[in-house]
C-alpha cells in the first residue's frame, strides 16, 4: 500500500500542469469552444505529438506507453482544472473498449491509428432510459455480405472530428461492436449546440450501413460495456475533480482581493466557511478518484473484478459529480456579482460540472447503483 | 500509488488476527465491540485489563521505537493493525491518550527522565492518562487558559489551581496532562506550560457530567494546591503553547483507520436492519446509505492519503485538517438515518429508567461528536485561514 504518486507520477503531473498552462489558458478555451471542432487542432496535435497522453493506455505492441490508469487520471486532471476542449477523453475509452475485445488485426490497428493521433469515438447510447446497455439504439443484423446497422447515438464527445466510430449496436443473440468510418456510405454525424461549449457532443445516425464480418470486433459486448463505461465515469471523474479544485482556487483568490466594509472579504466566517465545505468534498472525491485510478489499474491487469470497478466507479461518479456542482456552483455565489457575468471564468466551470454531472448517469443514479449492490441481492 | 498490501504486510496482518482471536475470548468475551465512543463507560475494569494482555502480546504503542518498547511499524502495518483491532471487535481502548497523544509528545519533546519515568507505565497497559485541556472559559479559545501554575522554592514543586472540564476517562486515570498559566502576566497563548500530574492526590477532584444519554464520559476536574514536582513540566515554562499544539497534530494519526472500522460496524448493523424490516426499498432511504457507504470510504481513502503522505515529508498535509469536520458531520448524518431506518422504533428504549439501545445512544451521543475536539466552526476557520490561507478572524478585546 503505498498512496501517494510515485516520482514519475509527480513528474507527470508537474508536466502536465505546465503544458496545460501553455495551451488552455482562459483565452485559448474560448477560443477553441466556439470554434467549428469545438477544439483546438493545433494543440491536440501538439499534445499527441509532444505529451503522447492518447498512447498512455495503449499497448507497446501497438505503439502506445501501456502506463497505468493513475496515470491517465493524472493528464485528465490537469485537463479538467483549465477546462481544456479535447478529444482526448474520447480516444482513451475507445482504447479501453479496444483493449477488452478478442484481439484482432483491426482492433490492433485501430490502437495504433490512435497513437498516431486519429481520433476514435465510442458510440454507444440515445441515453433514452439510460446510459447503459438499455439505452443502444443502433441495432446489427446479419446477411451473407456481412453485418448492416441502424439507428442513432447520441452524446458523442467529439464524434463531428471523429475519424473512427467503435458502435456499438443490438443484435439477434445481444450487444455487439462494430467499427465504421465517418466517410463511410450511410453514417452521418454532425455536432450539436450545448450549453457548456467546452465538450462538444455529436449526434451519430447510421442508415443501412455496411459492416464487413472482421470489422465486428465482438459478438459478446453487453458486460465489456458495463465495465467499459465504468471506466470512462473514472476518467470523467478526474475532469471533475481537476475542475472542482480550480473553482475552489479561483473562488479564494477572488474573495482574498474583494474588499468591503473595510477588508477583506476572505476574513468573514460565511465566506471561509462555504470555501472549507468547498475543500472538504473536492479533496474527498479527490482521494476517492485516486482510489478508483488503483482499482481500475487492478482491473486492467485483471487483478480485481468487475464489481470492484463497479462500485468505484460508481462511488466516485457520485461524489465528483457532486463536488464539481458544489463548488463550482457555490463559486459562482462567491464571486457576488461578477460570477454571472461571461467574462469571469467560473461560469465556464459550472456549465462543465452540469455537463459532466448528468453524464453517464447523475449521482443520484450512481448511489443507487451502489445502493443495489449493497442492498439487493444475497451480498 | 497502489493499495495492495505487500505479503510481508499480509503475513503480519495474519499474525495481529491470530493473536487477537486467541486472545479476545473467556474474561475478555464480552468487551468485544465495547468502549467505543458514547460507549466509553462501559466494562472499564475489563479493558483496563486488557490494555495490559495485549502489552504482554506486544501489541501497544507499535509505532513507537524500540527502545521504548515498541516495534517502529511502519505506517502500513499500523494501519492493518488498527484495522484487524477493530474487524476481531477489539474494545475501546482505556490506554488510547496515554499510547496516541502523551506517548509521542513524550517522545517528541520530554527530556531522557521524563521519557524514563513515563513512557514504561503507557507502554505496559498500567498507566492510564487523561488530557487537560478545555476550561469553562477555554473551549475553542484554548489560549484563555485560567488554570494557574506556580513555583514553590521551598518544595521544589509546582502546584497547580484552577478547573478543567471535558475530560474523557478523568475517574479512571492515573495521570492528566494539563495545561497551565505559568506567567499571570501574560493572557494570550504566551507564558503557559505543560505539565504532567498525578490524579491521586488531595488537591484533585473529580466530578462526572450526565450527558443526554443519561450516562458520564466526560468529567470536570478541579486543582486545588495539587502539586507535580519540579521535573513534571515538559520544556520550560511558557512552551505550554508549542508542545499543545505538537500534540494536537498527533491526534489524526493511523487510530482513524480504527476508528473508521467501528463505523463500519454500525454502517453494517443499520443496513442490516434496513433489510430486514424493508426500509431498504425506500429510494429516499437507499440514497442515503448509499451515500453514507461512499462518505466512509471517502474517509478512508483521505486517511491514506494523508497517512502516505506522512512518508513523504514527517508531517501530515491539508488531507488532515479536513479530517476532524468529515467524519463527525458523517458521523451525526449516520445517527439520524440508523433512527430512520428504525422507523417507528426507534422511539422506544430497550428497558427503563433510561437504557438506550446502541444505535439510539449513537444517535444522541454523535450530537457531541461535532462539538468536541474543536466543532464544526471552529474545524471550518481551520481549514479555511490554514489550508486555504484565507485571514484569521481578528481577535476580540471582552474577557
Amino acid at each position: 500500500m503505498d498512496f501517494r504518486f510515485t516520482d514519475e507520477q509527480r513528474m507527470l503531473a508537474d508536466t502536465a500542469s505546465a503544458f496545460m498552462q501553455e495551451v488552455a489558458d482562459s483565452s485559448a478555451t474560448r477560443q477553441a469552444m466556439i470554434s467549428d471542432a469545438g477544439y483546438c487542432a493545433e494543440s491536440w496535435q501538439r499534445l499527441c505529438e509532444q505529451m503522447y497522453w492518447q498512447g498512455i493506455l495503449v499497448p507497446e505492441a501497438c505503439g502506445g506507453l501501456d502506463l497505468g490508469f493513475v496515470e491517465q487520471i493524472i493528464v485528465l486532471e490537469a485537463m479538467g482544472e483549465r477546462l481544456h476542449c479535447s478529444p482526448l477523453f474520447s480516444s482513451v475509452i475507445a482504447t479501453l473498449a479496444l483493449r477488452s475485445v478478442p484481439e484482432s488485426a483491426i482492433a490492433f490497428s485501430l490502437l495504433e491509428r490512435i497513437c498516431a493521433g486519429d481520433i476514435v469515438s465510442l458510440a454507444h447510447t440515445e441515453a433514452r432510459p439510460d446510459w447503459g446497455s438499455e439505452g443502444v439504439g443502433v441495432t446489427a443484423s446479419i446477411g451473407e455480405s456481412g453485418w448492416t446497422l441502424d439507428g442513432c447515438a447520441r452524446f458523442i464527445p467529439f464524434g463531428h472530428s471523429a475519424n473512427t466510430f467503435l458502435i456499438v449496436a443490438r443484435h439477434a443473440e445481444g450487444l455487439g461492436l462494430f467499427v465504421a468510418d465517418n466517410n463511410q456510405p450511410g453514417v452521418h454525424c454532425q455536432r450539436v449546440q450545448t450549453m457548456d461549449q467546452t465538450r462538444a457532443m455529436a449526434d451519430l445516425t447510421l442508415t443501412n450501413v455496411s459492416v464487413a464480418r472482421e470489422y465486428c470486433l465482438s459478438t459478446d459486448f453487453e458486460g465489456t460495456l458495463d465495465a467499459v463505461l465504468d471506466a470512462a465515469r473514472i476518467l470523467l471523474a478526474a475532469d471533475q475533480v481537476g475542475g472542482a479544485r480550480k473553482s475552489l482556487e479561483l473562488s479564494v483568490d477572488y474573495v482574498q482581493e474583494r474588499v468591503q466594509f473595510g477588508r477583506s472579504i476572505a476574513s468573514f466566517q460565511a465566506i471561509k466557511h462555504k470555501a472549507a465545505d468547498m475543500m472538504v468534498k473536492a479533496e474527498s472525491a479527490r482521494s476517492l478518484l485516486y482510489a478508483a485510478g488503483c482499482i481500475a489499474d487492478e482491473w486492467l491487469s485483471g487483478y480485481s473484478d468487475e464489481r470492484a470497478l463497479c462500485e468505484a466507479a460508481a462511488m466516485t461518479s457520485a461524489a465528483a459529480g457532486e463536488a464539481y456542482f458544489f463548488t463550482a456552483g457555490s463559486g459562482i455565489q462567491l464571486h457576488g456579482g461578477v460570477g454571472i457575468t461571461e467574462e469571469y471564468d467560473i461560469q465556464l466551470y459550472f456549465k462543465r460540472a452540469r455537463s459532466t454531472e448528468a453524464y453517464l448517469g447523475n449521482p443520484t443514479a450512481q448511489r443507487e447503483v451502489v445502493a443495489r449492490l449493497l442492498l439487493d441481492g444475497d451480498s | 500509488m497502489h493499495l495492495r498490501f505487500t505479503a510481508a504486510d499480509e503475513e503480519f496482518r495474519a499474525q495481529v488476527a491470530d493473536w487477537l482471536s486467541e486472545n479476545l475470548v473467556g474474561e475478555f468475551a464480552a468487551v468485544r465491540g465495547r468502549g467505543g465512543p458514547g460507549d466509553e463507560h462501559c466494562f472499564v475494569e475489563e479493558r483496563k485489563a486488557w490494555e495490559q494482555r495485549l502489552a504482554e502480546g506486544g501489541w501497544t504503542c507499535i509505532g513507537w521505537p524500540e527502545a521504548w518498547g515498541g516495534r517502529n511499524a511502519s505506517i502500513e502495518q499500523q494501519v492493518i493493525f488498527n484495522e484487524e483491532y477493530a474487524r476481531a471487535g477489539g474494545p475501546g481502548r482505556v490506554g488510547h491518550i496515554g499510547e496516541t497523544l502523551m506517548g509521542p509528545t513524550l517522545l517528541a519533546f520530554g527530556s531522557d527522565a521524563q521519557k524514563k519515568r513515563y513512557l514504561p507505565g503507557i507502554k505496559s497497559g498500567r498507566d492510564l492518562w487523561c488530557q487537560g485541556y478545555s476550561e469553562p472559559s477555554a473551549g475553542s479559545d484554548l489560549a484563555n487558559v485560567r488554570t494557574r501554575a506556580i513555583f514553590d522554592e521551598p518544595s521544589q514543586r509546582w502546584r497547580i489551581s484552577g478547573q478543567k472540564v471535558w475530560t474523557s476517562l478523568a475517574h479512571e486515570s492515573d495521570y492528566v496532562f494539563v495545561i497551565a498559566r505559568t506567567d499571570p502576566q501574560q493572557k494570550s497563548h504566551k507564558g503557559l506550560g505543560f505539565f504532567l500530574i498525578a490524579m491521586d492526590q488531595p488537591g484533585v477532584t473529580v466530578r462526572p457530567i450526565t450527558q443526554l444519554t443519561g450516562t458520564a464520559e466526560f468529567n470536570e476536574v478541579f486543582f486545588d494546591d495539587a502539586v507535580c514536582s519540579a521535573e513534571d513540566i515538559i520544556g520550560e515554562p511558557g512552551d505550554g503553547w508549542k508542545v499543545a499544539m505538537g500534540l494536537l497534530g498527533f491526534e489524526r494519526g493511523v487510530s482513524t483507520l480504527g476508528q473508521q472500522m467501528l463505523f463500519q460496524t454500525e454502517l453494517d448493523e443499520i443496513i442490516r436492519i434496513a433489510k430486514s424490516n424493508g426500509s431498504a426499498q425506500d429510494p429516499a432511504i437507499r440514497q442515503r446509505i448509499a451515500e453514507a457507504h461512499i462518505g466512509l470510504r471517502a474517509m478512508r481513502f483521505n486517511s491514506l492519503r494523508m497517512l502516505s503522505g506522512v512518508a513523504d515529508d514527517a508531517s501530515l498535509g491539508r488531507e488532515a485538517m479536513i479530517y476532524k469536520l468529515y467524519w463527525s458531520s458523517w458521523h451525526r448524518n449516520l445517527g439520524k438515518l440508523a433512527m430512520d431506518v428504525l422507523g417507528p422504533d426507534a422511539e422506544l428504549l430497550l428497558d427503563g429508567p433510561y437504557e438506550l439501545g446502541r444505535l439510539q445512544s449513537l444517535f444522541l451521543f454523535t450530537r457531541a461528536d461535532t462539538i468536541y475536539g474543536g466543532t464544526n466552526q471552529i474545524q471550518r476557520n481551520i481549514i479555511a485561514e490554514r489550508a486555504l490561507g484565507m485571514p484569521k478572524e481578528p481577535r476580540g478585546t471582552a474577557t
